[in-house]
């Protein structure tokens, strides 16, 4: 048997899946904080074979979904000027204040360009040179650095006609401001496998020194999170929380220099707005004064409007992992992938989204 | 968004990657890349970077994956 099957061989999952059954003492409740273990952890089916006393939640992992409603209200503002608005295509549908997002925005004739990486968006002002181009930075530590890079790439050509929005967000201040919620109360922690392939394991330290909270790297195949559940476990047991690399065929221990050093060139350290979990202080990257000239929030003078909340939308609470998502009351009635009325449906990585897919 | 699919590297000029994968071709950039790759290397890309190299047997092992998971024919 090859490498690659063992990730997924039944025989080995059901050896690992016995070992857990055997370690778990009382209820363990484990978070995931990317969105592509959520999808993986419905697709695998683990949730059906995991014993009932561990509990799946899923955390703030979803760039799209940890977007603020006043961060939409502000792309929705900028979009009502005279530029081209560039941005990936998942952030197009999210709903702002008032059920508006950035299609309807464009059906009222905003100019808005979907690209595939922020160096497009570079390209589009390239080819615009009479146009104002605005890129729209989403993303977590996997993204930022790519973003950075682009920026650095306009002040060495010397353009003029671009910048960014950055609300990019940092993911270790988030998982501090969850472990030191006394409410959510997570016995496990699954981080994430790509935003660790930049960050590296030292940034998760605090989690077990600090939070006594057991934390794994994880890949995405079933073998990788049975194994990570194991692990958690385990450590649980033992009274010994550490932070684990389980993925070391991706994710190197000392993560990616270069991108770091590039991202914190480029950007500093700011505090952010999360959808559900508030201002959590240097949690999120604003353009670093060196390259103020790309910084939209200053060109375009852009303050974060003030907006009402979304009535009914649980997407906090579920980014919390304080209810799960079947118990929104518009959970698969008033919101639907088709119809999102928060971003935890918009994204396919969002929880909700992922409930709706795999649990109806 | 965070779905980085391993791709091959067909040629490099500058600091700009051909890839392939699947007979996708796209062009990725090496700037953030702390580990230059070279050609039939694989790297895993985000959102038209490269973010790492990966060994050529790593690469085709995690395509097998994705091919699996995916139902789609990205390596023969």
């Amino acid at each position: 048997m090859n490498l690659l099957n063992k990730f997924k061989d039944p025989e080995l999952c059901l050896n690992i899946l016995d070992q857990i059954k055997s370690e778990i003492q009382g209820e363990f409740r484990f978070m995931e904080v990317c969105g592509t273990h959520t999808v993986a952890i419905f697709q695998s089916g683990i949730r059906t074979l995991l014993p009932e006393s561990i509990i799946h939640v899923s955390g703030p992992g979803c760039p799209v979904c940890v977007t603020h409603d006043r961060e939409i209200a502000s792309y929705l503002a900028l979009a009502e000027k005279d530029l081209i608005l560039a941005t990936f295509g998942d952030l197009i549908k999210v709903p702002g204040p008032g059920g508006k997002n950035l299609k309807a925005a464009q059906a009222e004739g905003a100019r808005i360009k979907i690209v595939y990486s922020a160096f497009d968006a570079l390209k589009l002002a390239l080819d615009h040179p009479q146009d104002k181009v605005v890129f729209l930075g989403v993303g977590f530590e996997t993204t930022a650095p790519t973003v950075a890079a682009t920026i650095k790439m306009a002040a060495e050509q010397g353009v003029r006609n671009f910048s960014v929005l950055s609300f990019h967000k940092l993911v270790p201040p988030a998982l501090k401001a969850l472990a030191a919620d006394r409410d959510i109360q997570v016995d496990g922690l699954l981080l994430p496998g790509h935003v660790s392939t930049i960050i590296g394991l030292e940034p998760y330290r605090f989690l077990a020194e600090e939070y006594q909270v057991p934390s794994v790297i994880g890949g995405f195949e079933p073998l990788d999170i049975l194994q990570a559940i194991l692990i958690m476990i385990k450590q649980k047991n033992k009274g010994r929380p550490e932070v684990v690399n389980n993925y070391k065929r991706v994710v190197p221990d000392q993560g990616n220099a270069k991108a770091i050093e590039t991202m914190y060139e480029v950007f500093r350290p700011a505090d952010a707005l999360w959808r559900g979990l508030g201002i959590i202080p240097g949690s999120g990257l604003a353009v670093a004064q060196r390259y103020e000239q790309f910084d939209a929030a200053l060109v375009f003078d852009q303050e974060l409007p003030q907006v009402d909340e979304i009535p009914g939308c649980k997407c906090g609470e579920v980014l919390k992992g304080l209810i799960s998502p079947d118990q929104c009351p518009l959970f698969s009635t008033r919101c639907t992938p088709a119809n999102p009325v928060g971003p935890c449906m918009v994204s396919t990585e969002g929880s909700c989204a992922a409930y709706h897919k795999y649990r109806l | 968004m965070c779905l980085a699919v391993p791709m091959e590297i067909m040629s490099i000029e500058d600091n700009v990657a051909h890839v392939e994968v699947g007979g996708v071709k796209n062009q990725v950039r090496l700037d953030i890349i702390d580990e230059p790759p070279q050609v039939g290397d694989f790297v895993i890309v985000h959102a038209g970077f490269a973010l790492r190299r990966i060994d050529r047997e790593e690469g085709l092992e995690t395509l097998k994956l994705f091919q699996e998971g995916l139902g789609l024919e990205l390596i023969k």
